[in-house]
């Protein structure tokens, strides 16, 4: 496990390790009672063109900086600089030879000529011996359209081949390997450039991936025949330069020029990576990363990525109405809409709404409105919460934000495991890990977050000890300079949750620091804080003791609400899109849009309001959650006040003005419950629902639906046995 | 010890036969386990005592050399055995170990006959010599005797290119040989016998063969040709 790697030596600038490194040399500049200034730029000319540089820059980010892209395929701005593909070649003045620009600092007044004769030599050699071993597959090769390696062949390569050895040694070919359901490996078209080696242990943390072998025999592999399974495989098929890996379950689907490429936000985790959603023929057929410095950096997770195939079954497409015996029967519309009016009419009042963890912040709103309109206040979220925390909003956001968490230097996790529930946060902390010496604690059952961390024990009463200052662990987060402690949503479920959270929220008024909120919740469900934030209350029992005659579940699947809570004469009506828990238990089923085939708006785990835009429409008769809702209102005559989304955003924007500023967030105060909470933490054990990688991949109604995300748990299982097998037949 | 490594070859040898000379490393960590023998734990104790313990990883090539000194080989097992010790992941152990051609993925003879046919040596007649130890073992480059006595290789330079050809059998190198001096060589290896290492046309080491050709007078003394100096205890220096 590495620590403060090649990155550090090479001194990638703008990095937070460089960041660091400069603001200790300020602080102890400052004792030295001299204004510290900052380090004195450096001028190289690149084709001729003055640029003024930081020291330490690399010839390639200097010609960046005037936006001179040098050809590369092994380095990457996220990974550390391995030097080895030599595309990025250049020609130096004065320099004997052409140097590799990715790995080699400026010098002063250095003549950088990325153009000339011999770079554009260079070029073409290497490209001519990365083309002797790479088959000519283009044709039938999935990264055929979207290749850096064919796109660069184009520009940089020589327009014909002296590669005549086909009948003597042939070209080389290598084995391909199995190293899962969603990675499809054809080695043979590998250039060696080691990204996905340096992707899986610098960023993901397993050190399964490596090279084995020298010279042409080199090979890019796992240790003894192994599945490359964690929850950001997925990455590597970005980052790898050709086809050698590729999208499994999208293999030999689409070309890039067919598809439709639309920008949303993910909504499997709480995170809400920013999409690009690939259609064609009104199908998704795959989901990439969108750069998103700030929320997902350029990385997604395997459960965003992959499951998309569960958009696709299970689904509802029809309206249906639970019939005398008990069977779900499609109707048409106005008959499911007329059957639900009648139950409303009939309720009198006696209706609750239930939001679930894929619900959309103007569905939840439209919801509420109706609700209040016929004369009921009881809308809550699925998920539960603390009793009366809901009123701050810094009660349950990630308040140092998922860019802040880089910057950390302590970390205290409480009942979370970032790890499986929201990757790409623990990205965030184990580049802090990595560069920033953080250090992690944790409260609950032992994990594998991917880096050292230490467990303090599973016990709930070891939060009372942290934070009251008496616990080792407790100096560290004082002392440090950005401490955070990160409670897990579904901790805050427990009768003592609100103890706990409280007690956390007096400490953190302690440990605050000017900019710098240390208090977070990590949420889970992608529509918990929209929901919070239009005015739900948190918990599907509030709905289940109101004892309601009606109960809209509008995307709850959890399995929360059982029929046996309900009263017997209860009217469950579900709106959603898939046929799942919440189905199941419906009286009336109002098909709804899935997050690729409506326009709304989602808030992700921070507190940052962002939209999704349709890539797809909804299947059969399927209608976006909150036009449902809106025709409803006007069958049981309580008209909705908005008749498109521009007028349901104005209403969202009277609601929580916040929430229409897309993709900006908007800083939360202290935390803290309104009352003095005098419950004292009761003590037990904690547990996780995500300890292990098996449990990640299903935990919604989509991914429940999806077969990549079955055979990803069957994958882990397998192993799981093969490696049980192995050591009992230990010798 | 020497016992001990005898019955593991004798493991290897059981394998080997079964499934012919290409046997998978990956299916060896099935079949065998590795640990470190009491000498030798003693000995990677001493070598990690030189490394503070978030460095251990600098210890990798010297434990895979002591780990393959044990087996002969390196089995995927030993490599584990090595990771584990210096708490690496085992992938990086292997990327090493795969790396350097010293190192034996796959059981190996007991004499390793590597004949350097670098520019110096092929200069000397290298490529005579590795011609006639593929003739007199009946083997080709990087290939064992059934036996498991031999494995020739060719290999590249070996730093010893003033006594050229030279060829090296396990730690020992032999040097300034011809056909005569190698077919003494080799048949000294088939009766188990490892012959003195050394150049085989007379000389003791490097020297010239005819004896010195230059430097022949007696050294000249300290301070021969050197600038007259103030002497430093009557005159400071500026």
């Amino acid at each position: 496990m590495i620590r403060a790697p090649l990155v550090k030596a090479l001194g990638a600038l703008g990095s937070p390790t460089h960041q660091m490194a400069s603001r200790a040399v300020r602080t102890s500049a400052m004792v030295a009672q001299t204004p510290a200034k900052a380090p004195e730029k450096i001028e190289v000319f690149v084709d001729d063109i003055p640029v003024q540089v930081a020291p330490g820059t690399t010839v390639l980010q200097a010609a960046a900086q005037i936006g001179v892209e040098i050809p590369r395929f092994c380095y990457h701005e996220r990974l550390a600089v391995a030097g080895n593909c030599r595309m990025c070649l250049v020609e130096v003045e004065k320099s004997p030879k052409p140097v590799a620009a990715c790995a080699m600092p400026v010098m002063k007044g250095w003549r950088i000529k990325t153009n000339s004769d011999l770079t554009r030599k260079a070029r073409e050699g290497v490209m001519e011996f990365l083309l002797m071993n790479h088959p000519l597959d283009c044709p039938i090769c999935d990264q055929g359209g979207e290749c850096d390696l064919q796109d660069q062949a184009m520009a940089f390569g020589s327009d014909r081949s002296r590669f005549t050895d086909i009948n003597y040694t042939g070209k080389r070919a290598v084995e391909d390997k199995d190293i899962g359901p969603l990675v499809k490996t054809i080695m043979t078209r590998c250039i060696h450039c080691t990204r996905c080696v340096r992707f899986a242990s610098e960023i993901a943390g397993v050190d399964d991936l490596g090279t084995t072998g020298r010279g042409n025999d080199m090979q890019i592999g796992t240790y003894v025949e192994k599945l490359f399974l964690t929850e950001l495989s997925g990455n590597v098929i970005d980052l790898c330069p050709v086809g050698a890996l590729t999208n499994k379950p999208y293999s030999f689907v689409a070309r890039p020029w067919e598809i439709r490429k639309v920008s949303s936000i993910d909504v499997l985790d709480a995170v809400g990576s920013n999409i690009v959603v690939s259609t064609r023929t009104n199908e998704v057929l795959r989901i990439l990363p969108r750069e998103n410095e700030d929320v997902n950096e350029e990385w997604l997770a395997d459960k965003s990525r992959f499951a998309c195939d569960g958009l696709k079954r299970q689904r509802l497409v029809a309206p249906m109405v639970r019939m005398p015996n008990g069977e779900l029967q499609a109707v048409e519309w106005e008959g499911a809409l007329i059957a639900v009016a009648k139950a409303v009419k009939a309720a009198g009042g006696q209706i609750a709404g239930i939001s679930g963890q894929l619900a959309d912040l103007e569905a939840q709103v439209a919801l509420k409105d109706l609700l209040n309109r016929l004369g009921s206040e009881v809308v809550a979220t699925e998920q539960g919460f603390i009793a009366g925390g809901t009123d701050n909003r810094a009660n349950y956001l990630l308040n140092s934000t998922i860019a802040g968490l880089e910057e950390a230097d302590a970390v205290l996790l409480v009942g979370t495991n970032p790890r499986y529930e929201a990757p790409l946060v623990n990205t965030r902390l184990r580049k802090a890990y990595v560069h920033n010496e953080l250090q992690i604690a944790s409260i609950g059952p032992k994990i594998d977050l991917s880096y050292d961390h230490e467990n303090l024990g599973a016990d709930a009463a070891l939060v009372k000890d942290v934070c009251s200052g008496a616990h080792a662990f407790s100096k560290v987060l004082e002392g440090a300079k950005k401490p955070a402690i990160i409670i897990g949503a579904d901790l805050l479920e427990r009768a003592d949750g609100a103890a706990i959270h409280a007690t956390v929220a007096e400490y953190c008024k302690k440990l605050k620091k000017p900019n710098w909120n240390p208090f977070n919740v990590l949420q889970t469900n992608a529509a918990q804080v929209g929901a919070l934030d239009v005015g739900y209350k948190a918990g599907a029992q509030t709905a289940v003791k109101a004892q309601p005659k009606v109960l809209f579940l509008l995307n709850a699947d959890a399995a929360k609400v059982t029929r046996e809570q309900l009263p017997k004469d209860c009217f469950v009506v579900y709106i959603g899109s898939h046929g799942d828990n919440g189905a199941s238990i419906a009286d009336a089923v109002l098909p709804g849009a899935a997050y690729t085939e409506k326009q709304a708006i989602y808030v992700n785990t921070e507190g940052r309001p962002q939209q999704t835009l349709p890539g797809v429409s909804p299947p059969g008769m399927a209608r976006e959650d909150w036009k449902i809702l809106r025709a409803l209102s006007e069958v049981v005559g309580k008209p909705l006040p908005y008749d498109n989304l521009d007028e349901l955003r104005n209403r969202v924007e009277d609601v929580a003005p916040h929430l229409t500023r897309l993709g900006h967030l908007e800083p939360a105060g202290d935390a803290g419950a309104a009352g003095a909470i005098s419950k004292s933490i009761g003590g037990g054990p904690i547990d996780l629902k995500l300890k292990e990688l098996r449990d990640y991949f299903m935990t919604d109604a989509i991914s429940r639906a999806s077969p990549t995300m079955a055979k990803c748990i069957s994958a882990v299982n397998k192993q799981q046995r093969e490696n049980e097998a192995k050591q009992s037949v230990a010798i | 010890m020497l016992l001990l490594s005898r019955s593991i070859r004798a493991i290897h040898l059981a394998a080997v036969f079964r499934s012919g000379a290409q046997m998978d490393a990956t299916k060896m960590r099935k079949t065998l386990k590795f640990e470190f023998s009491k000498d030798n734990q003693r000995r990677v104790k001493a070598l990690l005592a030189w490394y503070p313990k978030a460095e251990w990883k600098g210890a990798l090539l010297p434990l895979l050399d002591i780990a393959q000194r044990q087996q002969g080989w390196l089995s995927i097992s030993a490599v584990q055995a090595v990771a584990e010790t210096i708490k690496i992941d085992p992938m990086e152990a292997f990327e090493a170990a795969q790396f350097y051609t010293m190192f034996f993925m796959k059981p190996r003879g007991k004499y390793v006959v590597s004949v350097c046919t670098s520019t110096p040596c092929k200069l000397r007649g290298g490529d005579e010599i590795f011609e006639a130890c593929k003739k007199a073992l009946n083997l080709e480059h990087g290939q064992t005797t059934p036996d498991m006595q031999f494995t020739l290789k060719e290999d590249y330079c070996m730093g010893a290119c003033v006594n050229a050809p030279v060829l090296a059998v396990n730690d020992d190198m032999y040097e300034d040989l011809d056909e005569k001096s190698l077919a003494s060589i080799l048949a000294d290896l088939r009766n188990d016998k490892l012959p003195p290492a050394g150049p085989r046309n007379g000389r003791c080491a490097s020297e010239p063969k005819g004896g010195l050709t230059t430097l022949k007078s007696e050294p000249p003394p300290p301070g021969y040709m050197m600038q007259k100096l103030p002497d430093p205890k009557t005159k400071k220096c500026q």
